[in-house]
């Protein structure tokens, strides 16, 4: 059943990239742009995890450190939170991990539109440089919590006002465009590029997860896309869309009418989606990890794959539930508490599911499967705590505690972060044609998980006391007790060690590049279509002569009978292990 | 991002010898699926749709203000609007002549329908200069400030998808009578269909649209704020 295309496998070799340059800068091959996306994204965040760790000393040791003021306080916070949520986490999800698995797993030679691919990513180094030199420009990086809420935002007397907020509102919209040109390349080729036999549902879930992701990215980011250029016309026009008339620093600002409120809605718009734009590419790849690492199939694939689509619809339906302190009328707070709420549905599906699978599942402790496992365990955890944030009348005494921190940092920071590490130790063999090494990995996640659990479990504890986020300093509340501050010396220690660590983690992607032991193709023995390519690392066509032609779902482990306990998703119809659906068709025909 | 960025893309993984997944996918699918380009522009026009709706949606709240003030809409917006009905109609015959092979045809159609969409631009920017004539400026009226930027957000998707147009033209001179021309010249069709709809949209909620009217659409007896 193999289609030999070799006319056209001369035109590859031809066109093959010749030179450094159009080899490894002016790339335009899926695999390159994907690491292009990942070392910058990685980059970025460890940007981000430093300025987190100036935010932990000042808290820890207050004013120990004399450089860090309110004003570099609230800037580390700003830039620490933005960086982490859109230039990290989206970045590596779609741009580095999708580029790189969506050809791969669904089996096409590239993304359908590879110049458009390679323009995305120089964009969004574009956009990262813009960011990067707000640290650089007179006033800072802007101040204003990452959030931007107007009207402070463009204020006098917020830090960055002369230039940092214009290039954080400039470097967001040319981040907005690299993600739509990154977008209209995934969707398309999930759509479009898939080989013969992979239908959308044989799709591995980390395709799901990053496909479904996409479109709540191409729909979401337009709002801060909007939102965006409207604040910036604020501060440099002076128009007011967003700025009511008011009074600052003794003086009248010439603004009127406009409504702070209107910009978060269009803010939380896109907000609530972009968690889930997290989210849901970490669903998909954990679903994978579990599965090949537990030697099962998944358990309820369809089930997973539905509950991927209600929680990316679900997403459109809840942002106010970030506003409820904002005031509302009552009975949107009521809509908004329970659309959340409903969320919990879909979500709880899932965990049972990669529960179940792990249920009775020969469980290999291998790097990457310790990560996932760790990723059900803190995303339980920050679920169950939004469970409480999710009602109006809980969420509204705690909003402004340490409790929202411990609860976001757990669901949308630690969780996603620890399933892009178990990702990377998982798919390095296949990028690389190298393993990890295993001693460094292990390291690296033990100090980062039980590290994480250190930080944000007392936090939780830090906000029931009352303790209030977005300060600087803690002087002088009569109602933070003195165990308070030690609590903080603890955390600050802590996330200090798991930002060390980090280095680990570094370390070894340098190390093993060169040093590391030598992969096979199939390292993990895996079902899924990345794994069965002829060459690792795959060359720039990924399938040679032949496009692979796709007989089974990709979770056919453990089949009773087979030779072997996986299945690749290539091997010949009579080989078995169809997916459960096409099991019982056959049976009932029989 | 633009429809150009799309077209330009036509050097796609299915039509380039560089990256050939595209076209042998397409070869062995019983069913012949759709053109790459042609699902991206649609996706791209639902990104697009998203952005207007959500700047419409802003339009709409922000009316609430106290210091919203209507502004007249200039004359010129009128030849603007025919002017991107001409480009649409006339790209939609460029698209039926390609189609039929007609190629002498077809490309003078494509051209004439580039020059409405140029025209449009300059109409646009004329209405813009009639309105600061009478000191209608984008600062002070939030209702002025949207006109700007609406139009000038809607000026861009117009000069993006002119890249596309100007893409799409030079392979026609060059390329004459390729079934993939064809298909180019119907995508600048689509887009151009899609910039018309946009516009009318847009027209109609800044010329017509009123804070009255709004609150007699959305006002919800008994929720409102």
């Amino acid at each position: 059943m193999a289609h030999a295309d070799a006319a056209h496998v001369d035109d590859a070799a031809h066109h093959a990239p010749q030179t450094f340059l159009t080899k490894y800068v002016w790339s335009q091959d899926h695999k390159v742009i994907a690491v292009q996306y990942s070392c910058i994204a990685i980059f970025t965040g460890l940007v981000g995890l430093v300025l987190s760790d100036l935010m932990r000393l000042q808290l820890g040791f207050p004013g120990r450190f004399s450089f860090i003021d309110a004003e570099r306080y609230y800037q580390f916070m700003t830039m620490h939170g933005m960086i982490m949520v859109i230039y990290l986490l989206t970045a590596l999800f779609l741009g580095g991990f999708g580029n790189y698995l969506i050809p791969l797993m669904v089996g096409a030679r590239d993304m359908v539109f590879p110049y458009l691919n390679m323009l995305s990513v120089w964009v969004f180094l574009l956009s990262v440089i813009v960011l990067m030199a707000s640290f650089f420009v007179p006033g800072g990086p802007t101040g204003a919590g990452w959030t931007l809420y107007p009207p402070q935002v463009i204020l006098r007397g917020t830090p960055g006002y002369d230039w940092g907020i214009i290039l954080m509102l400039v470097s967001l919209v040319i981040f907005i465009v690299a993600t739509t040109m990154g977008g209209l390349n995934y969707v398309t080729t999930v759509l479009q590029a898939r080989c013969e036999g992979m239908t959308l549902m044989r799709m591995p879930l980390s395709v799901w997860g990053i496909f479904i992701a996409t479109i709540l990215a191409l729909l979401a980011f337009p709002a801060l896309f909007v939102s965006g250029v409207m604040l910036l016309l604020d501060r440099t026009l002076g128009t007011s869309f967003f700025m009511p008339a008011l009074v600052s620093m003794g003086q009248i600002t010439g603004y009127k009418g406009g409504s702070p409120l209107l910009f978060q809605h269009l803010f939380w718009f896109f907000g609530h989606p972009e968690v889930y734009i997290v989210a849901l590419p970490a669903f998909g790849v954990v679903s994978d990890l579990i599965s090949v690492h537990a030697r099962k199939s998944i358990f309820g694939y369809r089930m997973m794959v539905w509950a991927i689509l209600a929680i990316g619809v679900l997403s459109f339906v809840v942002w106010a539930h970030h506003m409820f302190v904002s005031g509302m009328n009552p009975y949107f707070g009521f809509f908004f508490a329970t659309t959340t709420l409903v969320i919990a549905v879909p979500t709880a599906i899932k965990v049972y599911n990669w529960l179940l699978t792990l249920w009775r599942g020969d469980i290999h402790l291998s790097v990457p499967m310790l990560f996932a496992l760790a990723f059900i365990s803190t995303f339980i955890i920050g679920g169950l705590t939004g469970l409480f944030l999710g009602n109006v009348s809980v969420d509204i005494p705690l909003s402004g505690t340490y409790f929202v921190v411990a609860h976001f940092h757990m669901v949308m920071a630690v969780s996603p972060i620890l399933v892009v590490f178990g990702g990377i130790y998982h798919w390095y063999p296949k990028v690389t044609g190298r393993m990890l090494d295993d001693r460094l990995g292990q390291l690296h996640f033990w100090i980062t998980f039980l590290g994480t659990y250190a930080i944000y479990f007392p936090m939780h504890y830090l906000g029931f006391l009352g303790m209030p986020r977005r300060y600087y300093a803690y002087d002088n509340y009569q109602f933070i007790p003195q165990s308070a501050q030690s609590l903080n010396v603890f955390i600050t220690v802590v996330a200090l060690i798991v930002g060390v660590a980090q280095l680990l983690f570094v370390a070894n992607l340098l190390w093993s590049y060169f040093r590391g032991r030598r992969a096979d193709g199939n390292p993990w023995r895996a079902a899924s279509l990345e794994w069965q390519t002829p060459q690792t690392p795959p060359a720039h066509n990924n399938w040679g002569p032949e496009l692979p032609v796709v007989h089974r779902w990709a979770y056919a482990y453990s089949v009773p009978g087979a030779p072997e306990d996986f299945i690749p998703q290539t091997a010949p119809v009579r080989a078995g292990g169809d997916e459960p659906e096409q099991t019982h068709v056959k049976e009932t025909e029989a | 991002m633009n429809a150009s960025a799309i077209l330009r893309a036509t050097g796609s993984a299915g039509d380039s010898p560089d990256v050939p997944g595209v076209a042998q996918v397409v070869q062995r699918h019983r069913r012949p699926r759709r053109s790459a380009t042609g699902i991206g522009l649609w996706v791209f026009i639902g990104v697009a749709t998203t952005l207007f709706s959500l700047f419409i949606a802003a339009y709409v709240m922000r009316m609430d203000g106290n210091d919203w003030s209507p502004i007249a809409m200039p004359w010129q917006l009128w030849l603007s609007t025919a002017l991107l009905v001409g480009g649409s109609v006339t790209l939609q015959q460029a698209g039926s002549a390609a189609r039929e092979t007609r190629w002498h045809r077809a490309r003078a159609l494509l051209l004439a329908g580039g020059a409405c969409a140029v025209a449009f631009i300059g109409m646009q920017l004329w209405a813009w200069q009639a309105l600061q004539a009478i000191r209608v400026v984008a600062v002070g009226n939030p209702a002025a400030s949207f006109f700007y930027l609406l139009t000038a957000m809607h000026g861009f998707h117009v000069i993006g998808g002119l890249v596309g147009w100007a893409v799409t033209t030079r392979r026609a001179v060059r390329l004459g009578g390729e079934a993939r021309v064809a298909e180019l010249i119907a995508l600048c069709a689509r887009y151009w269909h899609f910039l018309l709809a946009v516009w009318i949209v847009l027209f109609a909620a800044l010329g017509w649209l009123t804070p009255e009217l709004v609150r007699l659409i959305c006002g919800i007896p008994g929720v409102a704020p």
